[in-house]
């Protein structure tokens, strides 16, 4: 005899496709994204094959474009800026905060199928032939000289954004009115800030990309002169454009992450986090200043050295919340009561790589510097310290750590230690190499390339094997567990919060009575021990 | 099979040494942090690992002493790295007067270059060592972008526009020359090299050029050949301004603002003449975009500009003793 929960309430296809219930849509997302995760890294896989020599002799020049343009696309809209926020947050912000849902579930099963329609368009555009353009769409070659389907990826981007911005909408208006009784702004868990901080950065940005896109492509068909300059547009002007979304979207990556670290790192030292509002406020801080440093992309495209400058300076500061969100996950350690177990891992894999890859970014933001490791495998290197060592790791970190409460089964703990060990080495023997072979002087986006660079490019692609190895197993045992897993407690970590204190898996309406808040989320010392350094 | 392990690119420019430098300090803050972070994340998490099932952590909310501390402290590192790359910038970024030029046009998927005294070049590059150099690219059609990983340098190019790219070369030798910015298909073959000469040798390897090849008597010839002198005439009664002593100076426009005119403004008025209408004048001039490639623009441009500096006082032109006078010779050759 088994109680009614979210997952067992209600059988069928339909059941699923028609739900409103945010618990499944988070899975309708999970299965999809973790799709376009294992063809985007496919992708990768094909990449790093061909840049084991130096000459481009595994396919053809136009093919490793293709293969590195859909990498980017399929990585950056499909699987990384919905990841976390859509599975994650759709399931756990209601959760959190004491709600039965989201403010608007039809709306956020809406988004689903929204996603899911611009990810049909670019599965399209990459079986009908692909697109060559970088997932950068640079004008005017994307407009005016690619041979390649521009416009269908363009639309399953422009059309995906939609789902971006509905589902920030649903979290923005979700943490304003839903919040039950005593769940004050400073009692909400920080993942569920992080979230807020990303719902802001997805409203305001993405329909810029959306813009941007759709100009592209109408400059592409009907030949309207915007960015070409033989038709009187200016290709700098795209490249403003197409960064004022695109460096925040970074943020719309990184910023649930952190979510998810703070969250882990306090329950598995058992102690509630340093500096509570710094942490808070850091990522508001992240999301307002992240709107204006997007000229640190254009520094050599001949921009006026002054609005360089303003630039330059602001990339700086936006480090200074990061800086200080690293510093508090530290301090909450001290004196904690820490376990090692796989989430956690992976939170001190995201600290340290997270902690490289933001320092890296000042070496971009300094002009000088730029000049030389702009478009070289430095920057790719970096980008990869943030988007994989931080924001992949916090995704699986996250996924460790709230498993058993999605799925209501335990894994296997030694296979995930395994593999957070894997992901670990197996990304730093990839992307680290690429920090020396750009300094070097390595171009990004080059399937050939000198013979010197080659031994950079084999331990990358070394790396990369036993990367995806890491990521091939959590797919392993994860699937393992929902058959043969033990069933899960409603808390079996020990750790504080909401989602804790309902079972595993939850009830669909997630709480039986509104649930009332007296304190704020990792409260385990009884606070007469409340004390300050 | 790896004949050499690099780990670090060779300083070949006036210009890396700086690159460098800063390169090196942000280094030594990226070590120096990421071991002080990962350092306390194990030692805390080894001093503190849970000893029993129940146990818990102290509650300690925070400390406001110590937020300022690491907010202030990596805030003056940060404006001490803002600062240097900004110097840093704005000396790679402002080529010297007197600089020797050297037209470059970027094409899908190659490198065109012009010297002034008539050498041509693809996907080379010749240089005097010990001498700026400047070079002025535009691009036939997509971005491009030119790097030069031993000189630390690298600019965009960019079409409809020019942008300008500087170096001393330090230290002869040849030297990798990428593009940089995605180009299409053929991106990773647009290379070549770049090749830092003594100054002798450079004198003897430009002597091969001819010399009526020079981007200013190709330009010149070009401007009768469009029959641009028919209005741009060389006394004040042609229908389009003269343009003798034009080039660098302020033109005052028919909405009364003023421009300098500069290379980009001399390509603008060929290929968009509506743009900027000098005062006292009628917008009569045609477009000649698609008629003249970004390689006859830029002979074009160097014969506009040649005309300024036959007006110029003599020596006052950019030029040095390493080379002769490219700027002098149409005055020869005219009549």
């Amino acid at each position: 005899m088994t109680t009614l929960n979210y997952i067992n309430n209600g059988h069928g296809l339909a059941s699923w496709l028609l739900t409103k219930d945010h618990k499944r849509i988070a899975l309708l997302y999970l299965v999809s994204i973790t799709a376009f995760f294992f063809l985007g890294g496919l992708f990768a896989l094909m990449i790093r094959l061909e840049l084991l020599t130096p000459a481009g002799d595994l396919m053809t020049a136009e093919t490793y474009n293709k293969m590195f343009t859909m990498h980017g696309v399929v990585m950056v809209f499909f699987f990384l800026i919905p990841s976390i926020p859509a599975v994650l947050g759709n399931f756990l912000i209601p959760i959190m905060i004491g709600a039965k849902d989201l403010a608007f579930p039809r709306i956020n099963l809406l988004s689903w199928y929204i996603y899911a329609l611009g990810g049909l368009f670019t599965l399209f555009s990459a079986l009908s032939g692909g697109v060559d353009t970088g997932w950068t769409f640079y004008t005017p070659y994307s407009t005016a000289a690619a041979n390649s389907h521009v416009i269908t990826a363009a639309l399953g981007v422009f059309i995906t954004g939609f789902s971006s911005i509905l589902t920030g909408l649903n979290f923005i208006v979700t943490i304003h009115r839903m919040r039950a009784p005593g769940m004050t702004w400073f009692r909400l868990p920080l993942f569920v800030w992080s979230h807020y901080a990303t719902s802001l950065i997805m409203i305001l940005g993405t329909p810029v990309i959306a813009i941007t896109v759709l100009l592209v492509a109408a400059e592409r068909v009907l030949h309207m002169g915007i960015f070409d300059p033989a038709l009187g547009g200016d290709p700098v002007l795209f490249q403003h454009m197409f960064w004022f979304y695109s460096h925040p979207a970074v943020y719309i990556m990184i910023l649930p992450a952190m979510g998810v670290i703070s969250e882990i790192v306090q329950a598995f030292a058992r102690k509630n986090i340093f500096g509570y509002s710094f942490v808070a406020f850091s990522s508001l801080a992240i999301a307002i200043v992240g709107f204006f440093v997007w000229g640190h992309h254009i520094f050599v495209a001949g921009q006026s050295v002054y609005a360089g400058m303003i630039f330059s300076f602001l990339s700086f500061v936006v480090a200074i919340p990061s800086a200080i969100k690293v510093f508090n996950w530290t301090a909450t350690i001290y004196r904690g009561s820490v376990s090692l177990d796989s989430p956690m891992l992976y939170a001190f894999g995201f600290i340290g790589l997270f902690t490289i890859g933001g320092l890296t970014g000042l070496f971009l933001a300094a002009m000088g510097l730029d000049i030389h490791v702009h478009d070289t495998y430095f920057i790719v290197a970096h980008f990869h310290y943030i988007m994989v060592g931080g924001a992949i790791m916090g995704y699986l970190g996250g996924m460790h750590y709230w498993w058993p409460k999605i799925s209501g089964k335990l894994y296997s703990e030694g296979w995930a230690k395994l593999a957070a060990g894997m992901v670990f080495i197996g990304f730093n023997l990839t992307f680290f190499p690429q920090f020396l072979v750009g300094y070097l002087g390595m171009p990004r986006r080059y399937h050939m390339y000198p013979p010197e660079f080659q031994i950079f490019n084999v331990m990358s692609t070394a790396g990369a094997t036993v990367l995806a190895a890491g990521y091939l197993l959590p797919m392993v045992y994860f699937t393992h567990s929902l058959f043969r897993g033990k069933p899960a407690p409603a808390d079996p970590w020990g750790a504080k919060g909401l989602e804790w204190e309902i079972p595993s898996p939850p009830p669909t309406e997630n709480f039986a009575i509104s649930p009332i808040v007296t304190h704020g989320t990792h409260q385990y010392a009884p606070s007469k021990e409340v004390g300050v350094v | 099979m790896f004949t050499n392990f690099p780990l670090f690119p060779q300083q070949a420019s006036a210009q890396a040494g700086q690159v460098d430098a800063i390169y090196f300090f942000m280094v030594a803050v990226t070590a120096f942090f990421s071991i002080l972070i990962g350092g306390l994340v194990i030692f805390f998490a080894m001093r503190y690992r849970r000893r029993h099932r129940n146990e818990v952590g102290y509650a300690i909310h925070g400390s406001l002493a110590l937020e300022l501390l690491w907010t202030v402290i990596p805030f003056f590192i940060v404006m001490i790295m803002f600062g240097w790359g900004a110097k840093v910038f704005f000396d790679i970024y402002r080529p010297p007067t007197g600089a020797m030029e050297i037209y470059v046009v970027g094409k899908q998927w190659m490198w065109k270059v012009q010297h002034m005294d008539g050498q041509r070049e693809i996907n080379e590059l010749h240089v005097p060592v010990g001498r700026p150099v400047k070079l002025i690219m535009g691009s036939e059609d997509v971005l491009h972008s030119y790097f030069i990983p031993a000189f630390r340098v690298k600019a965009d190019v960019i079409p409809g526009r020019y942008n300008v790219l500087w170096f001393t070369a330090s230290k002869p030798g040849v030297y990798h020359l990428f593009c940089a910015e995605y180009c299409g298909t053929k991106h990773s073959g647009m290379i070549g090299s770049v090749v830092a000469m003594e100054p002798a040798d450079f004198q003897a390897w430009l002597a091969g050029g001819r010399a009526d090849d020079s981007p200013v008597a190709a330009g010149e010839k070009l401007f009768q050949d469009l029959t641009c002198n028919t209005c741009h005439r060389s006394d004040t009664q042609g229908r389009g301004p003269m343009l003798a002593g034009v080039f660098g100076k302020q033109v005052e426009l028919q909405n009364g603002s003023v421009v300098t005119a500069d290379e980009a403004y001399i390509r603008e008025s060929i290929v968009n003449p509506q743009a900027k209408i000098v005062a006292g004048f009628q917008p009569l001039m045609p477009t000649f975009q698609g008629l003249v490639s970004e390689e006859q623009l830029l002979q074009l441009i160097s014969y506009v500009k040649s005309l300024s500096q036959q007006g110029a006082a003599p020596g006052s032109a950019p030029a040095s003793p390493t080379m002769p006078q490219a700027s002098g010779r149409p005055a020869v050759e005219k009549k």
